[in-house]
C-alpha cells in the first residue's frame, strides 16, 4: 500500500502541471483544446531524445516547454486566423504531433536507463520522507514535486491577475466586451494556448524522466485525464477564486491517481484505466446535477455569457 | 470629432438575402455633441454603431475619429477612441470576473497590455471613488463577481467602464431598453451626468421618443439605412413626440411611423 500510495501522490503532482494547463484552456480561455495529447507526448519525446544526446536535463525540459508552446501557437493560429473550429484545430495539431513525435524519437519507445535526469538528480539528494507515526505521507521526492507545483500555482495565479491575465480571462468570459476594450482576442487566445501547452509539455517531459522512458503513446487520453482532474478538483474543493481553483485542480489530479491506484488494487487491469477515467469524468460531471436535483428540483442556470 | 462619409454596408450582397443596412450615410459630430438616434426596426442604427466601433467594416466610405482615419481598423485597434454600452446588460462586462477586475480592464484600455498586477491599492481607491458616483453601493463590493449584479447595476458599471478613460466617442445602443422603467431612468440620469462631466461626444440609440427629445443636443432619425431627419437643438427643444411623428411622415411622404415598440409618452 505505502509504495503504491507514494507513487500515486508523486504522479498526481507531476500530472497536475498538465491538468493546470488544461484548466487554463478549458476553464479560463473557454477553448476545448485537444492539442494536449500531442503536446504531452511531445514534451516527453523531445526531453528524452535531448537527454540521451547529452543535453542537460533542465535545458531539455525547458526546450520541451518551448516545443509545447509552439504546438499551442499552431492550434491557436489555426483556430483564430484560419477560422477552423477550435476543437478540430486541436485535433489536427494532435494528429500531426503523433508523426512528429515519432520523427523525434525515431522509435516508439525511448528508455532513459542510466541517463542523468531531473528525477535521478532529485533522487540523488536523498531527502528524508515526511512520515508521521511510521507511515510515510510524502516521499522526499514528492516534497520536491509539491514545491515545484506550488511554484507553478503561484506563477499561474499571479499571471492571471496581471493586466494581460485579466485580458486572457475576459477573452474566455466575454470576448465582445474585451475587444471593445482594446484587447486582441486572437492574440490572447494564441498566447493562452501557448502557455497551456508549454505546461503540458513540461509535465510530459517530467513524467518521462520520472518513469524512465518516453513512449509515443504516452499522451493518449491525456486530455480526458486532465479534464478529470479539473472537474474532480472543482467538484470536491471548489473554484470560487483562481487560487482556489488552481489548488483544486492539483488536488483533483492527486485524487484521480489515488482512485486509479485503488482500482488497480481492487484487481482491475492497467488496460482498464481508460475506462475508469471515463467513468470518473462522467460521475464528476453528472453527480453535482443529480445531487442538485435531489436537494431541490430547480433548474440550473448559468449567469452571463457571450454575445455577438 | 466624428466624421462618417458616404458609408455603405450591404449584408449578403448578391444573394437572395441581400440587405442594404446602410445606404449612404454622411454624419458629422462636433466635439461635445450628444446625438440621439431613433428609427424603426432594421433601420440600420446598430449597423451604424458597429461600423463606427469597428465590429463591421463598411463596403464603401470613410470614418474618421478625432482626425484619425479608422475605416479599416479592427475593433481592438480603435478601442482607445471609443466607449461602448450595449443593450444587453450582460454584454459589457465579464460575469465571472470581479467588479474591480472589470474596472481594471476598462482602465487599461489603450494603455498597452502589461505584466503588472491588474488591480493594486492605488487603483482600488480610484475604483471606489468612481463607483460611489453610481450610487449603487458597488464601492463596497469590489471583489464581487459581476455575474451576481442586477441588470441595472451591470449597466451602470458598463457605463462607468465605457467612459473611464474619456473616449473620443461614446456609443450607446439602446442601453436602457432591457431595464425596468425605474432602473432605466437611473441609467438615463447617470448617462447625462457622465456625458456632461466628461464632455463626451455621444451617439445614443433609443426607442424612447421622449428620451430622444429630452436628451442631447441633436436628434437623428434613420430609415432604411438613410438619415431621414436631422433635428438641431433649438428645433428639438420645442418638439413633442407628435411633432416628431409628423416630421417622420413628411420625410417619408405620408408613410406612417409603424412601430409598436416605440414609447410615445
Ligand atoms: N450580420 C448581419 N447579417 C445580415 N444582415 C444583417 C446583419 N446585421 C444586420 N443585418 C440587417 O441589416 C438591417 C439593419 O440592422 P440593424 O441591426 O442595424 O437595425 P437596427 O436599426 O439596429 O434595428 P433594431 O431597432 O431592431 O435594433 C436589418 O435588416 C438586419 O436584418
Ligand atoms: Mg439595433
Amino acid at each position: 500500500m505505502g509504495f503504491a500510495f507514494n507513487g500515486a501522490i508523486e504522479q498526481g503532482l507531476l500530472f497536475a502541471i498538465m491538468a493546470l494547463g488544461v484548466y487554463l484552456t478549458f476553464r479560463i480561455l473557454n477553448f476545448p483544446d485537444m492539442t494536449v495529447d500531442g503536446s504531452f507526448a511531445l514534451g516527453g519525446a523531445l526531453a528524452a531524445k535531448l537527454i540521451i544526446e547529452g543535453t542537460n536535463p533542465l535545458l531539455a525540459t525547458l526546450l520541451a516547454m518551448v516545443a509545447g508552446a509552439v504546438a499551442g501557437i499552431f492550434t491557436g493560429v489555426l483556430s483564430t486566423k484560419g477560422k477552423i473550429n477550435g476543437l478540430l484545430a486541436g485535433i489536427l495539431t494532435m494528429i500531426a504531433l503523433y508523426s512528429i513525435n515519432l520523427r523525434i524519437m525515431e522509435q516508439a519507445n525511448l528508455p532513459l536507463l542510466r541517463e542523468d535526469t531531473l528525477y535521478t538528480m532529485v533522487k540523488g539528494w536523498e531527502l528524508p520522507d515526511l512520515a508521521i507515526a511510521g507511515t510515510t505521507l510524502l516521499s522526499g521526492e514528492a516534497l520536491v514535486f509539491l514545491l515545484l507545483v506550488a511554484v507553478v500555482i503561484a506563477l499561474v495565479v499571479w499571471f492571471l491577475h496581471t493586466d494581460f491575465g485579466l485580458d486572457l480571462r475576459a477573452t474566455g468570459d466575454n470576448p465582445t466586451m474585451i475587444r471593445s476594450f482594446g484587447a486582441n482576442t486572437d492574440g490572447t487566445t494564441i498566447m493562452g494556448l501557448a502557455i497551456a501547452n508549454a505546461m503540458v509539455a513540461a509535465s510530459g517531459s517530467l513524467v518521462a524522466q520520472y518513469q524512465g522512458f518516453a513512449d509515443v503513446g504516452m499522451g493518449i487520453g491525456m486530455i480526458v485525464i486532465g479534464l478529470a482532474s479539473v472537474i474532480v478538483g472543482e467538484v470536491l474543493f471548489g473554484s470560487s477564486t483562481i487560487l482556489r481553483a488552481a489548488i483544486a485542480v492539483v488536488l483533483g489530479s492527486v485524487v484521480y491517481r489515488l482512485v486509479i491506484m485503488l482500482a488497480l488494487q481492487a484487481g482491475l487491469e492497467a488496460s482498464d484505466m481508460k475506462l475508469i477515467t471515463a467513468v470518473i469524468v462522467i460521475i464528476a460531471l453528472t453527480l453535482p446535477n443529480v445531487l442538485k436535483g435531489v436537494w431541490k428540483k430547480t433548474t440550473q442556470t448559468k449567469g452571463g455569457g457571450t454575445h455577438a | 470629432m466624428l466624421k462618417v462619409s458616404q458609408v455603405r454596408k450591404v449584408f449578403n450582397e448578391g444573394t437572395v438575402n441581400e440587405k442594404i443596412a446602410l445606404q449612404r450615410i454622411d454624419l458629422h459630430l462636433a466635439p461635445g455633441d450628444f446625438v440621439t438616434v431613433i428609427g424603426s426596426n432594421g433601420a440600420g442604427k446598430s449597423t451604424l454603431m458597429n461600423v463606427i466601433s469597428g465590429g463591421i467594416i463598411p463596403d464603401q466610405g470613410q470614418i474618421t475619429i478625432d482626425g484619425k482615419e479608422v475605416t479599416k481598423l479592427g475593433e481592438h485597434q480603435r478601442a482607445s477612441l471609443i466607449g461602448r454600452v450595449f443593450q444587453d446588460p450582460t454584454a459589457g462586462t465579464a460575469p465571472n470576473m470581479t467588479i474591480e477586475e472589470n474596472l481594471a480592464i476598462a482602465l487599461g484600455r489603450g494603455a498597452g497590455r502589461r505584466f503588472a498586477l491588474g488591480v493594486n491599492k492605488q487603483k482600488r481607491e480610484l475604483f471606489r471613488e468612481q463607483l460611489r458616483l453610481l450610487d449603487q453601493g458597488l464601492e463596497d463590493r469590489l471583489k464581487t463577481k459581476v455575474g451576481f449584479l442586477s441588470g441595472g447595476q451591470r449597466q451602470a458599471l458598463s457605463l462607468l467602464m465605457a467612459t473611464f478613460t474619456k473616449p473620443k466617442i461614446l456609443l450607446l445602443d439602446e442601453h436602457t431598453a432591457a431595464l425596468d422603467p425605474k432602473r432605466a431612468q437611473l441609467i438615463v440620469d447617470l448617462t447625462e451626468k457622465v456625458v456632461e462631466q466628461n464632455k463626451l461626444t455621444t451617439l445614443m440609440v433609443t426607442h424612447n421618443m421622449e428620451q430622444a427629445l429630452n436628451m442631447g443636443n441633436r436628434l437623428l432619425m434613420l430609415h432604411n439605412g438613410t438619415i431621414i431627419l436631422d433635428i438641431p437643438q433649438e428645433q428639438k427643444k420645442q418638439m413633442s413626440t407628435q411633432d416628431l411623428l409628423r416630421a417622420f411622415e413628411q420625410a417619408r411622404g405620408g408613410e406612417a411611423f409603424a412601430e409598436d415598440r416605440y414609447i410615445l409618452t
